[in-house]
């Protein structure tokens, strides 16, 4: 239930972003469809979205997640520029596992989506039931998995345990 | 001053769409073009809807083009994972110069 | 021949040629199709001009590509240029229905490339 009141309010924001500027007549229209919208695909979407009630966790979100995770995409952008324009293009290409704490499917999701636009590397599966990704990396430096799991997703999935999965 | 700011963004935005495509047509294998391609296309795209967003203000053009980066930001990982997966169970091979592929190694150990 | 010397020839080729595609287009733009009496057009059309360049590489791939799955990645970024095409009309002609464009186009694309990756995993693509 506390799920489906999330999912009501976003897509009532995206409603309202949708047809700016709002009178009332948007905001009434908005209220009917985002309701519909919510009881038919409401057991649909994934369930634990509703820690985000906690106003500590949104904070952790922008104050935390946004900036590391902006920094990290445009270093990505000049690593793979670098990487495409230089004339014997320097890669070592690989897919090799890391392991991951993480439980929930929002995280997981979270996770593997930072991991794709972070440098050099990009999410090919996920196994959920033995706590294993399998990252495709453009220049691997080492096999090991507990090597890889510290330089690719440490500092991610201590943000995002943080954010989602924590008791507060 | 903001108009300004905003063609920056568009400039840049517009030439690392042109570097992905690069990669999209130089890099050897399925999974190296998604890297390069997703991540400078995605990125580029996104600028130069901020720079939309920095040009057209808090207009209904604005904050639509604000909406549809924060689509594609999630959108498109998405996308390059799923055909990522779909290639490698397609049976896809590495390219030449690949180093390990522990993810066949485990299927093959499953199977 | 060394792998390197043939390496080094060929980024050389496609320097030239994608360096001059570029001069080209910001040197001389041909005249732009539909709106030739608004502020700003050259720098917008020189920009179209490079988006549209950065779409004939991804139609490249998509003629050239060794399997399917090249095929499904250059369909997705052919999208994804499409959006920022539509997001730079926007600016120059100060019609906000481009953008409504960009969004259709953006959540569209997103399914149809789900979908095709769907395809991809059922199937054996070993042309």
């Amino acid at each position: 239930m506390k799920s489906k009141i999330t999912l009501f309010l976003g897509l009532y924001l995206i409603w309202c972003f949708l047809n700016w500027m709002p009178d009332w007549q948007h905001l009434l229209v908005g209220v009917l469809v985002a309701g519909l919208v919510t009881i038919v695909t409401g057991d649909l979407f994934v369930s634990n979205i509703h820690v985000l009630h906690h106003l500590r966790r949104v904070w952790y979100f922008l104050i935390y997640y946004m900036p590391v995770f902006v920094w990290e995409c445009i270093k990505a952008n000049l690593d793979v520029a670098y990487r495409v324009l230089h004339p014997m293009l320097p890669i070592r290409p690989g897919i090799v596992k890391i392991k991951t704490n993480l439980k929930t499917d929002t995280a997981l999701t979270f996770l593997a989506n930072s991991i794709t636009l972070t440098p050099g590397t990009m999410s090919v599966d996920i196994d959920r039931d033995k706590g294993v990704l399998y990252i495709h990396w453009i220049h691997v430096e080492t096999t090991d998995c507990e090597k890889a799991t510290k330089i690719v997703a440490a500092h991610f999935e201590k943000i995002l345990a943080k954010i989602f999965e924590e008791d507060v | 001053m903001n108009n300004t700011i905003g063609l920056i963004f568009v400039g840049i935005g517009i030439a690392f769409n042109l570097f992905g495509c690069i990669g999209l047509v130089r890099l050897p294998d399925v999974y190296n073009r998604l890297q390069a391609a997703t991540k400078c296309v995605t990125l580029g795209t996104c600028s130069i809807l901020f720079g939309t967003f920095l040009v057209m203000g808090f207009t209904a053009a604005g904050i639509k083009s604000i909406l549809c980066m924060w689509f594609l930001l999630l959108a498109s990982p998405t996308a390059a994972h799923a055909i990522a997966r779909g290639a490698h169970r397609a049976g896809v091979k590495l390219c030449q110069e690949s180093v390990a592929d522990q993810y066949a190694e485990d299927k093959e150990g499953e199977a | 021949m060394k792998i390197e010397n043939v390496k080094i020839l060929r980024w050389a080729i496609g320097t030239v040629i994608i360096v001059g595609c570029i001069v080209f287009v910001l040197v001389k733009p041909l005249p732009f199709l539909f709106y030739h009496d608004l502020p700003n057009v050259g720098f917008f059309g020189r920009a179209l001009f490079i988006i549209l360049l950065s779409s004939f590489l991804a139609l490249y791939r998509i003629w050239k590509g060794p399997t399917g799955a090249d095929r499904v990645v250059a369909v997705d970024i052919f999208g994804i240029l499409i959006i920022g095409f539509c997001a730079v009309l926007t600016i120059t002609t100060k019609r906000s229905w481009y953008i409504d464009i960009a969004i259709a186009w953006a959540l569209q694309s997103f399914v149809s490339v789900l979908a095709l990756s769907k395809y991809l995993e059922g199937k054996d693509f070993d042309e």
